[in-house]
């Protein structure tokens, strides 16, 4: 009992994890109509600004802030720079531009930091265990990503669903020509949008560094995940990014833990120790599949456009 | 029309190529140079380098060129690039692969051609075994063995009962097959996860936490085993179950795993204080050549195969058609190898120590592998009862 509670909770953190790289992929992606694969390459961005400040200012406050701000700035830099002539393009044009940003970034990381990757140590307040409920010692560290990410998502929730900006990025989702005719300037919207997204991505990368090593395509993994989310909560939701995000945590991380033990019921010990991991990473493709079936537009669709 | 200009085009550059007949010795070199584990196959290519250097750059005589290819720890591509070695390249040896899938995809083709392969780091089961050719040998092991040595100084240590970790792939499989097979405590569990895309093991950790093991033995090599000791720090679990290891810590992850190694022991064949005269020249002179960075068994690994190469070429006077001959040289292992005592089995697979290394501050206050003590002494895989080739 008390390590389902525990296997959980990692459930939970991966899940709500891997929501701020859906929710700013979703963002870009569902409102935007822009496939962005270089998504991946601000979370990895995040990172490296997160271990290079926080180096520099020896404070893991501060590092983290400076961070997140720089990957903001990096984004709507990227957005500036490169990516608003590539809108009106056909979606094919926008994947082989955002690959192309992908080598771009890893050898600039690659130019700039070295080959060799760095690390992100915690400050002693977060190094040591909690004690939620009697028998149950929780990382610190990985409480504080779900305390964070939850905060986070209620205010994107708030942000969205009761502002003015959420309103207008909300009808730019369900209309795009309308919300320019009302006399609305799009292009900064557009900005201020894809700005937010990359802030998404790279408080998920800053966040994941201390738990990972920080390193060269470090977002390319954890990005394919982040498409998988959005298809199975229906792109451009918010609340199905979230929803997803979650599911697919749940289902991985538990599916992890416990198929081994249901498959030894059925299989020899050696097979279902190789088979389990398999299978459970199987898992979440399969859930996408049956989701693409059954509901093509995704769980929680956003508004029809 | 257009493509007919092409063509011609490209066949009048195939045909510029100058004939390899002789004049070069030609060395293809397959490893990972690109994503997160370039740090190896950057190692592995500094070290040859370096051994290249220490030959004069040439062999028997004969100047010498290297073909670096990048594998991307792809198996489909690994088998590419062995196939464009040996067929287009026409390359006399092909030396490298970090990787056991890696290997097993492009062994056949090798051996198919009849070119020479050393493996400077992979040692699947099945290399050993069933799958040994006369045209293969490896600098390294095979990989049970140094988890074996591991096992070995747990029983040594009196550890009641253990909690495997490791990926899911071919070395992932054979190390913790390695530690069973020498450990004599119990086996409380025994975890894989997806290899190379999983980073992730707090559900590994916990299931390991609750098993009430005496011990946790793990295997992650490159940046996925910095990974393992952060979590495995962060989550609490190191002042209650005790670690070891094979390949997870070493002198690349070190300085990203700082404090989190300290009092971790693993087993490797060699480290880098090894007393003999060519290691201390290979260390000196590669942290010379390459200012801040630190060789480690990788390395090693490729300059020794270097070194075979070179004894094998110089036997038969650079006539590298003379296959049988170069054989017979390597199998004598007749070069001085940098972990010391070094032969071949009939399965050629070297025969040789495992020890014991921890890690400690070293003079420039840097962590550094240190040498503790010989764990196992001339030790052979278990496998080469099932090659074929019998001395």
């Amino acid at each position: 009992m008390l390590v389902l509670i525990e296997q959980s909770l990692n459930g939970l953190q991966f899940g709500l994890l891997l929501f701020l790289l859906a929710a700013g992929l979703t963002l870009v992606f569902g409102i935007m109509d822009f496939v962005n694969l270089a998504h991946g390459s601000l979370y990895m961005m995040g990172a490296y600004f997160a271990a290079t400040f926080v180096a520099w200012t020896n404070s893991f406050v501060l590092g983290i802030l400076l961070a997140l701000g720089a990957t903001l700035l990096l984004g709507i830099a990227l957005e500036f720079i490169a990516l608003r002539h590539l809108y009106g393009r056909d979606h094919l044009d926008q994947v082989l531009a955002t690959f192309g940003l992908i080598l771009f970034f890893n050898d600039a990381v690659r130019l700039i930091w070295g080959p060799a990757g760095l690390s992100l140590p915690l400050p002693a307040w977060l190094t040591a265990p909690v004690q939620i409920v009697p028998g149950v010692f929780y990382p610190a560290y990985r409480l504080s990503i779900i305390v964070v990410a939850l905060a986070v998502a209620a205010m994107l929730y708030l942000v969205v669903m009761r502002t003015r900006i959420g309103m207008l990025i909300r009808a730019g989702a369900s209309n795009r020509e309308m919300i320019g005719a009302l006399g609305i300037n799009i292009k900064l919207l557009f900005t201020l949008v894809f700005g937010l997204g990359a802030a998404l991505a790279g408080l998920a990368g800053l966040m994941q560094a201390p738990i990972l090593t920080v390193q060269i395509g470090m977002g390319e993994n954890i990005l394919i995940l982040a498409f998988v989310i959005i298809v199975i909560g229906g792109i451009g939701s918010i609340r199905g990014a979230f929803m997803a995000a979650i599911f697919v945590g749940m289902i991985d991380t538990l599916g992890r833990a416990f198929l081994p033990d249901l498959l030894r019921m059925v299989l020899s010990s050696a097979a279902a120790s190789t088979a389990a991991p398999a299978l459970s990473s199987m898992l979440i493709y399969l859930l996408m599949a049956i989701v693409l079936v059954v509901r093509p537009e995704g769980l929680f669709p956003a508004a029809k456009r | 029309m257009k493509k007919a200009f092409w063509l011609a085009g490209a066949a009048i550059l195939a045909l510029a190529q100058p004939a390899s007949a002789g004049d070069t010795i030609k060395i293809g070199f397959v490893s990972t140079f690109s994503g997160p584990t370039a740090v190896i196959g950057n190692d592995m290519r500094n070290s040859f380098e370096l051994a290249l250097d220490h030959l004069g750059r040439k062999i028997a005589g004969k100047p010498v060129e290297v073909i670096y290819e990048d594998d991307g720890q792809k198996p489909d591509v690994g088998k590419q690039k062995t196939e464009k070695l040996i067929q287009s390249d026409k390359v006399d040896f092909i030396v490298g692969y970090i990787w056991s899938n890696v290997l097993l995809a492009s062994l056949k083709t090798a051996v198919d051609a009849k070119t020479f392969l050393i493996s400077a780091n992979a040692g699947p089961s099945q290399l050993a075994g069933e799958l040994c050719s006369p045209y293969v040998f490896s600098t390294s092991w095979q990989n049970d063995q140094t988890p074996q040595a591991v096992g070995t100084y747990m029983n040594q240590k009196g550890v009641k009962s253990v909690f495997l970790i490791g990926p899911n792939y071919a070395a992932g499989k054979d190390m913790l097959a390695g530690v069973k097979s020498t450990f004599k405590g119990q086996v409380v569990g025994e975890e894989y996860t997806v290899w190379p895309s999983q980073l992730d093991f707090s559900a590994e950790l916990t299931k390991a936490k609750n098993s009430k093991a005496e011990s946790i033995f793990v295997f992650y090599p490159g940046a996925a085993g910095v990974q393992f000791l952060n979590q495995y720090a962060q989550a609490g679990i190191k002042a209650q179950i005790p670690l070891y290891t094979a390949f997870t810590i070493d002198e690349l992850s070190l300085p990203l795993q700082k404090e989190n190694a300290l009092g971790v022991p693993g087993a490797q064949q060699w480290v880098n204080d090894l007393p003999n005269a060519e290691n201390k020249k290979f260390v000196e002179d590669y942290r010379k050549k390459y200012t801040g960075l630190r060789p480690t068994f990788y390395g090693a690994q490729s300059y020794d195969a270097a070194n075979l190469i070179n004894s094998a070429v110089v036997a038969v006077k650079g006539d590298t058609s003379k296959k049988d001959e170069m054989k017979a040289e390597m199998e004598k292992a007749n070069f001085k190898s940098v972990r010391g005592p070094f032969k071949y089995g009939n399965n050629h697979i070297p025969i040789q120590n495992f020890y014991l290394q921890d890690v400690v501050k070293d003079a420039d206050g840097q962590l550094a592998l240190k040498t503790v003590a010989t764990i196992v002494k001339d030790d052979q895989d278990r496998f080469h009862d099932k090659c074929p080739m019998k001395k």
